[in-house]
């Protein structure tokens, strides 16, 4: 009895380890492919097909059998990395993984583009391109190369300059190395002033496509954020903002929510008195800004004056051979209409415009 | 059916203008009932309010045209006078020109109006300026532009074009499908 038990426990402690040595030797068809850079196994074998048809305890089995095999596999080849004790003698083994040869896509979307700033903006107008400059300037009063700007620069020590010489128009009262110093302070400041301006622009540019900007604390909100904010905190009543009281200065009717994307048109059979006045304003600005032909009723007006002259002069002397055709070939020789017209329209203008002016309400 | 928005107005105003100068005042408010101007489906109507509350009723789909159409909008939105808005304009022109009986016939078919045809012609009218053609009897026939203004009608030879043809009421047969 007690021989048997031992046997049988020997048998299962046997059959345990069968089991544990079966485990870790895996077969498949195809080879796997490693990239043990992003512990990665690629296995193209074609998965059995009875593991994925319906859903069960059977397909789970199966897919857990075939993700234990292949993360088998994938450990096998990790311990057969390079390895180290990491900390020492009695620290863990540290395998040192190869460079990972698997690209993987974006994770993060690409940073957009800034804004071009003031300065890049006119250069593109005006075709300026950048100017290579040597790293050193030779100095001449030193006689070697210096650098050009920062410690020991080629033009001498500024703080060091012992003499600033009056300008010729300046005054002789004036401390010229007070004015020098507060001309290079008023020179970064304004350097500093274009550097913050620039980046509230980027800023400003990148916020209208950003949807969701983080708050910033209070007091540093600029004008587009608080309105925003409040605009936010309107909406966020039971009503969804319907009859919330509106501040003084508030605009009447709600911004459109789609951003102005979608078009909005005044109801059909709004108010007709309204829309009767806004039509009737219009009209007189329309009518106002209307310049006032002067000039043309002028040269017409002078033309019809010149005609008239003519025929008088005409009936005076000859009849017979002057026509419609002979008036006007004499037309042309006498220094153009326009110019004519023109000529006397200048002195006339006010009369003409007087009259002419009368004269319109007539017709 | 919708009503027309600030630019669109702005648009037919200025059109209308150029034939009726500020004489609009009286079309865009009555003394007999309050007008309006509506569009629908590119096309811009003028209707009293009480026609306009019966148009409302009739779904989009089915409703052909309220009121009376005085233009359309095409696609580059710019406004066409057509002329079905002769009965509105003709009371208030500011322009007119009158055309001799023969050559009636000939604008009625589309045709510019030529030196040989003109009758009559208010004074001062500058060149390009809108129009509307009358017949000897004071019968209005249509509308265009003017060619030459009226000085350079005197001086101008007898096949020379003085109103350019805009719209005339032999469209109502020539064009009797795609009017509204």
């Amino acid at each position: 009895m007690a021989a048997l038990r031992v046997e049988a426990v020997l048998a299962a402690a046997e059959e345990q380890e069968a089991e544990k040595r079966r485990s870790i030797t895996v077969e498949k068809e195809l080879e796997l492919e490693y990239d043990l850079g992003n512990l990665l196994a690629m296995d193209r074998n074609p998965p059995p097909a009875a593991a994925l048809r319906g859903a069960g305890p059977r397909r789970e089995e199966l897919l857990r059998a075939l993700a234990r095999d292949n993360t088998q596999l994938l450990v096998s080849q990790l311990w057969g990395l390079p390895a180290e004790r990491a900390g020492g003698a009695g620290g863990p083994l540290v395998a040192q993984l190869p460079e990972p040869t698997f690209r993987l896509p974006r994770e993060k979307p690409p940073p957009k583009p800034r804004p071009p700033t003031r300065w890049e903006q006119f250069a593109r107008l005006k075709g300026i391109r950048r100017k290579k400059k040597t790293s050193l300037v030779w100095d001449e009063q030193a006689k070697e190369w210096r650098r050009r700007w920062g410690y020991k620069r080629a033009g001498g020590d500024p703080s060091r300059a012992w003499l600033a010489e009056v300008p010729a128009g300046a005054d002789p009262e004036e401390d010229q190395f007070a004015r020098l110093r507060r001309e290079k302070r008023e020179r970064v400041a304004r350097n500093e002033l274009n550097r913050l301006r620039n980046l509230a622009r980027a800023h400003r540019a990148g916020k209208d496509t950003v949807p969701a900007a983080p708050l910033h604390p209070t007091g540093h909100q600029d004008r587009d954020e608080l309105r925003r904010v409040a605009r936010v905190a309107r909406v966020s009543t039971a009503s969804l903002g319907r009859f919330q009281p509106r501040l003084p200065k508030e605009p009447a009717e709600p911004p459109s929510r789609s951003g102005g994307k979608k078009r909005r048109f005044e109801p059909l059979l709004g108010n007709l008195a309204a829309e009767r006045s806004r039509q009737l304003e219009l009209l007189r600005d329309m009518g106002s800004k209307k310049p006032v032909l002067d000039i043309t009723r002028a040269v017409n007006k002078q033309m019809r004056q010149e005609e008239a002259e003519a025929a008088a002069a005409n009936k005076g002397k000859k009849q017979s051979k002057r026509g419609k055709r002979g008036r006007r070939q004499q037309r042309p020789g006498r220094s153009g209409k326009k110019s004519g017209g023109r000529r006397q329209a200048q002195q006339q203008k006010p009369a003409g415009g007087g009259t002419g002016g009368g004269r319109r309400k007539k017709a | 059916m919708r009503p027309l928005t600030e630019a669109e107005t702005r648009a037919v105003f200025e059109k209308l203008s150029k034939y009726i100068g500020e004489n609009i005042q009286l079309l865009v408010d009555r003394p007999d009932g309050t007008y309006c101007f509506r569009l629908h489906r590119d096309r811009v109507y003028y209707l009293s309010e009480k026609l306009l509350k019966l148009a409302a009723s009739v779904p989009r789909d089915s409703l052909v045209a309220p009121g009376t159409c005085f233009g359309k909008f095409t696609k580059t939105q710019k406004f066409r006078l057509s002329v079905t808005a002769l009965d509105f304009l003709a009371p208030y022109a500011k322009y007119k020109v009158w055309v001799k009986p023969g050559s009636e016939q000939s604008f009625l078919y589309g045709n510019h109006v030529l030196k040989s045809g003109l009758g009559r012609i208010t004074e001062n009218t500058a060149q390009y300026q809108g129009v509307v053609v009358y017949s000897m009897a004071d019968v209005p026939l249509g509308f265009g532009v003017a060619a030459k203004s009226t000085q350079d009608c005197r001086k101008v030879d007898p096949l020379a074009i003085v109103v350019f043809h805009q719209a005339d009421v032999g469209e109502y047969v020539r064009n009797e499908d795609t009017l509204t």
